[in-house]
């Protein structure tokens, strides 16, 4: 299986291919609905973000806390379209991948097919299984919204599908229209 | 009259989140295994082997099988002759929670309005349904249920014009509109009948209902068997990311109605959806 290695460079993006089944290495960083919101105040107020979106990978979720003896908790991945409305204005800034569940809107898949991107689907629910895949975990900003603080995390055998590709190519359009 | 202390429920309460959410119920992980076998997109049984292995992982673990530990429901059947002492019996509930969520390392996913979102720390306070019984039972069943699925519930008021067929189409475009967002495989809950708020508990009810279980009614467990092969057929697939398998079961419960009302409610349960019955 094709193994990504996080944060990623231009080349490996137009690579991936609708469909294609995935294992991320490397370190990612984890936000979900109140980091991301933080996060665009900042950009609209001209600050600077807590990380530097350029070639990063942002997965969706909120983990479970880390229980004794382990660096993170059940951490599946969250549904996507909540954060459709603040993604493009990562993309712009270079962001190349993001990991989550669920289908994402037009917008989306616009400023990842203008700015090359990649959107990758993780296997939803199975967050204990996921979390064996996460070497380190560390607090990079806004400790204070608990589950939905924004992490930097490492990861290993990290499995995912390219959900849709920095073509346009979207996966769940294979969903029939109509009722057989 | 036997009489029940509080306390009692707070703890079999802290006991049974850590279990509910640690544990993959046995007959949605037989329901799982059922279709694994019988998936024919490549991609789909990896997720399919994925999701087995995590509920193998979890319970050894003992690690929640997701991150969205949910809002936890919690239905009392309490007997007519249970006299419950030692203090107030919601608070004791939302106690349970509070010490097992602690306990279990489980996320803490509450706020405390739907306006001012602040998280209550706590993942409480749950929501709290208390039916008198005949006897002196005690009956709690604990059902977390994550947002991702319950975001994609909906109702509606058809007109009773509308029919069986009505029904079945709502059913459709409810599933359809959810895709993969409720973490496919799904559980279907309908319920059918009762006005605005009976429909919405139906729904939740026939979600409790074990997979496999059909309706006592012929005609309803006919309507399942037929809606379980049409909700299949829309091709959502797992995690709706295509193939054969986007719903476990589909379970109907109905209530007598108004002469003008055909209220139906669809409450969608994920792969792992979770449910404990304690008796005390």
């Amino acid at each position: 299986m094709k193994i990504i290695k996080a944060p990623l460079c231009g080349e490996d993006i137009a690579e991936l291919k609708m469909g294609e089944e995935v294992l991320i290495e490397g370190v990612i960083y984890v936000a979900r609905d109140a980091a991301h919101k933080k996060m665009v105040q900042s950009i609209r107020a001209g600050e600077d973000l807590p990380f530097d979106p350029q070639g990063q990978v942002i997965y969706y979720a909120g983990p479970c806390p880390a229980p004794p003896g382990r660096v993170i908790g059940s951490v599946g991945p969250t549904t996507s379209g909540r954060m459709d409305a603040y993604a493009p204005l990562f993309i712009e800034r270079g962001l190349k991948a993001m990991i989550g569940k669920g289908p994402r809107d037009k917008g989306v898949i616009e400023s990842m097919q203008k700015h090359g991107a990649v959107y990758l689907a993780a296997v939803g629910g199975a967050g204990a299984y996921l979390a064996q895949r996460v070497m380190a975990a560390d607090i990079v900003a806004y400790p204070d919204l608990g589950p939905e603080a924004l992490l930097k995390l490492t990861v290993k055998d990290f499995p995912c599908i390219v959900a849709i590709d920095s073509q346009g190519n979207d996966i769940y359009t294979r969903i029939n229209a109509t009722d057989k | 009259m036997r009489e029940v202390h509080v306390d009692n429920i707070s703890q079999a309460i802290a006991v049974a989140v850590i279990e509910a959410n640690t544990i993959l119920p046995g007959d949605i992980r037989d329901a799982l295994q059922v279709a694994l076998s019988q998936e024919s997109l490549a991609s789909a049984s990896s997720f399919l082997q994925i999701i087995l292995e995590n509920a193998q992982i979890a319970a050894c673990e003992k690690m929640a099988l997701c991150q969205d530990t949910g809002l936890v429901t919690v239905n009392i059947e309490l007997g007519q002759e249970v006299h419950l002492v030692g203090g107030k019996l919601e608070e004791a509930v939302n106690q349970g929670i509070r010490d097992g969520y602690q306990r279990g390392y489980l996320r803490k996913s509450i706020v405390n309005d739907p306006f001012e979102r602040i998280n209550t720390g706590d993942n409480t306070p749950a929501i709290i349904h208390i039916h008198l019984v005949a006897g002196d039972c005690l009956r709690v069943t604990v059902f977390p249920k994550g947002a991702g699925s319950e975001n994609m519930g909906q109702l509606a008021m058809l007109k009773p014009s509308a029919g069986l067929e009505g029904v079945k189409e709502f059913i459709l475009k409810v599933v359809r509109e959810a895709g993969g967002n409720p973490c496919p495989p799904i559980i279907v809950g309908v319920g059918v009948g009762g006005n605005m708020e009976k429909a919405a508990l139906l729904a939740k009810q026939a979600l409790l209902r074990k997979v496999g279980q059909k309706s006592p009614r012929p005609e309803l467990a006919d309507m399942e068997k037929e809606m379980l092969r049409r909700i299949n057929a829309l091709g959502i697939g797992v995690q709706g990311l295509g193939g054969d398998t986007t719903a476990l079961a589909v379970n109907i419960e109905t209530y007598p109605t108004h002469i003008a009302s055909l209220p139906v409610a669809v409450s969608l349960g994920c792969h792992c959806t979770r449910r404990i019955i304690v008796d005390l």
